[in-house]
């Protein structure tokens, strides 16, 4: 039983870790069910191009030279190295050592590319932190990053390090001890990159050696699920949701903004010569509630726009290039995003406690999104443009600001004003629509 | 100049029982600025010079809706829509040509949904396509060699992604085409859209149009040309806040083409 022990403890880890990312993405997925539906059945074709462009290809994260090709090489690092923790599981629930050593020289070529990824991951992440807290690169410093979002990011790239350094460990002692010709340590792997920290160890005994090996082992492995818990918890989540983000993201004209069908029915209605004005409201017209227009809180955002906030991992490309907050006004894209996702955290955290949402007296808009953020939008695109993941800030602030016009009667009084010579006269400004072809007889 | 711009209306057209190649679309800028008129009027001699026949909708024309759309007022949109889309549909309207990007992307996207399927280009990649036809000709003419920069219209290049027309026309021009810092994809806003030209700016520390105006003028340019008749007053009253408008001007590239010619 005894020599089963470290199987055992192997497996319950496994459990537990596996267990409870689950339990947590049970949760997102439940919240962002809180959104309302919407129909993404369309452009199948595009929406799997976008997956293999946009999220496999990160061809959006290159626009930016210097942060794109450092995070291809983590994000290249993390999706290779995987293939080692399939055996690292392997390894760990049936007690072998390097099970997959037995494809010999392929092994030797896994091996060695995840030795050199690993050391590009740990280039790559000393460069984000250098990025954050040396060089203080703007997008990092901005107002919503203070306190957790600011500290969240470096935790990420803490944890990257240690994983990194504790694999590059792990197979140097291994070189060692196989070289030693020490038993269970089969002669296997080629490593480019630990035979170099390797000679660190040198003169150490068998038994020392083994236990540092069986340490970075465990703690590498342990670390792995620690980070795989620690997702939820934080902006990271994005190297899983990037991908049904990306194939969820906006597939027409980025200027084509949605119709709202509801007004569309509405309109019609209004402009039929032939409706009766008196007539009684249809049958499934009297059900529940009207229509609300536009979105208040998270439940009226879609759940879409609610991935959008789970996958967003505050990079801020978007809010560096919003001209509104370039010129010092208080929009902020990312910030919109941050708060869309507290907020539906919030809301979920309601349902967790009372089986289903409680009013509590909160609502995304003035609680979290100020008036001022969305009045100050110029509908640009610059940041659904600059987003990596296909995040669209902007439908947000456009279903925000529905609400606030055609719910509250609250726009702008100078919007006030255009619109109702819009209505009026058929212009934002007060000309008469029968001097609209004036200009041909001006010289 | 001095004898007015025949210009005919899809009602005269009707009466005649005849219909236009193309209905030029002026939308409200168009229509009453009078800064924006002269891009109309500089638009119309080109389509004369390339014997279109085009015509407009004169009174019947309505604003689009595009600043209640983004302003929040989807009701007064689609009853804008829905009027002009009668109107449209009443002349059976194939093709239309706008100066303003604003009514081009609302009209292309926003449109078909509510009924109203046109063929919709921006007068820049109308004036290009009778280039390629050869029914429009520009060569050099003033503008050549001289240094000129381009701003991106969000309506025209990000959200339809159309960056190249304009540009084409200004090589036509055998420009010094200087590109911005930020241009293309990336270009900066000139502080217009969503409704912004209708409100005063929130607070900040900085005008968009201030910031966008700084950055062409970094490139040293005898004309920034504009493709949109928003973008023109921005960058206008930006190169008059920073006592430019003496040595640089701002110009839509249908004006630059009318001019290069003198037409």
């Amino acid at each position: 039983m005894m020599q089963y022990l470290p199987n055992i403890l192997f497996f319950i880890v496994l459990a537990a870790g596996i267990g409870y990312f689950t339990f947590n993405i049970r949760k997102v997925i439940r919240n962002v069910k809180v959104g309302r539906e919407i129909d993404a059945s369309d452009h199948k074709k595009q929406r799997w191009n976008n997956v293999i462009r946009i999220a496999l290809g990160q061809s959006k994260m290159v626009v930016r030279p210097v942060s794109g090709i450092m995070h291809i090489f983590v994000y290249v690092g993390f999706i290779i190295i995987n293939i080692e923790v399939l055996e690292i599981i392997i390894d760990g629930l049936f007690g072998t050592h390097r099970v997959l050593s037995f494809l010999g020289p392929v092994y030797n070529f896994l091996i060695a590319s995840f030795e050199i990824l690993a050391l590009l991951v740990l280039v790559g992440v000393i460069v984000f932190w250098i990025r954050r807290n040396i060089q203080k690169i703007k997008r990092f410093w901005s107002r919503e990053m203070k306190g957790w979002p600011k500290d969240d990011a470096n935790y990420i790239l803490y944890f990257e390090m240690v994983l990194m350094v504790l694999f590059l460990t792990m197979n140097a002692t291994d070189l060692q001890l196989q070289q030693m010709g020490a038993a269970h340590y089969t002669q296997a792997g080629s490593f480019p990159i630990s035979s170099l920290i390797s000679p660190l160890f040198d003169g150490l005994s068998e038994s020392t050696l083994i236990l540092i090996e069986r340490g970075a082992w465990w703690l590498h492995i342990i670390g792995i699920l620690v980070f795989l818990n620690y997702l939820y918890f934080s902006k990271h989540l994005h190297i899983l949701l990037a991908f049904p983000n990306v194939y969820f993201g906006k597939v027409v004209p980025k200027g084509k903004f949605k119709n709202l069908e509801s007004v569309t029915n509405e309109v019609k209605l209004m402009m039929d010569p032939n409706a009766d004005p008196f007539a009684a409201p249809a049958e499934d017209e009297t059900d529940g509630e009207p229509e609300k227009f536009g979105a208040s809180d998270v439940m009226d955002l879609s759940r879409i726009q609610l991935l959008n906030a789970y996958t967003c991992t505050e990079c801020g490309r978007c809010t560096s290039e919003c001209p509104a907050n370039q010129t010092g006004k208080k929009l902020s894209p990312r910030k919109i995003m941050m708060d869309t996702r507290d907020r539906i955290e919030e809301v979920g955290k309601n349902i967790t406690k009372n089986g289903e949402f409680k009013p509590d007296g909160k609502q995304l808009l003035d609680d979290y999104i100020l008036r001022e953020e969305l009045w100050a939008c110029t509908t640009c695109n610059a940041c659904v443009e600059a987003c990596p993941v296909s995040i669209d800030p902007l439908s947000i602030i456009m279903d925000m600001r529905q609400y606030l016009v055609m719910e509250q009667s609250a726009a702008p009084n100078e919007l006030n004003v255009a619109m109702t010579n819009i209505e009026n006269n058929g212009a934002p400004w007060p000309y008469n629509q029968m001097d609209r072809l004036n200009w041909k007889n001006e010289a | 100049m001095s004898e007015p711009i025949k210009v005919p209306t899809m009602a005269e057209y009707m009466a005649e029982g005849k219909k236009p190649e193309v209905l030029f679309w002026v939308g409200c800028a168009g229509s009453f600025d009078d800064r924006a008129k002269k891009i109309t009027k500089a638009f119309v001699k080109l389509l004369h010079n390339a014997k279109v026949d085009f015509a407009v909708l004169g009174t019947e024309e309505s604003c689009t809706g595009d600043p209640a759309k983004r302003a929040g007022n989807e009701f007064l949109f689609q009853m804008q829509a829905m009027t002009n889309i009668e109107v449209l549909n009443g002349y059976e309207v194939k093709k239309i040509v706008t100066a303003c990007p604003h009514c081009f992307n609302t009209i292309k996207n926003e449109y078909p949904e509510l009924g109203g399927n046109y063929e919709v280009v921006h007068h820049t990649q109308f004036l290009k396509s009778l280039l390629n036809e050869g029914r429009l000709k520009v060569e050099g003419g003033k503008f050549k060699g001289k240094k000129i920069t381009f701003h991106d219209p969000c309506y025209l290049g990000r959200a339809n992604g159309e960056y190249e027309a304009p540009r084409d026309l200004l090589r036509k021009l055998e420009v010094e085409l200087v590109e911005m810092k930020r241009c293309k994809s990336r270009g900066l806003c000139c502080g217009a859209g969503g409704a912004q030209m209708f409100k005063e700016p929130e607070e900040g520390n900085k005008d968009v149009n201030i910031e966008r105006t700084e950055e062409a003028l970094e490139t040293q340019p005898k004309v920034i040309a504009a493709a949109c008749p928003f973008c023109n007053t921005m960058m206008t009253d930006g190169v008059k806040g920073k006592d430019k408008e003496g040595d640089v001007a701002v110009m839509d590239v249908a004006e630059m083409i009318a001019n290069a010619e003198d037409l």
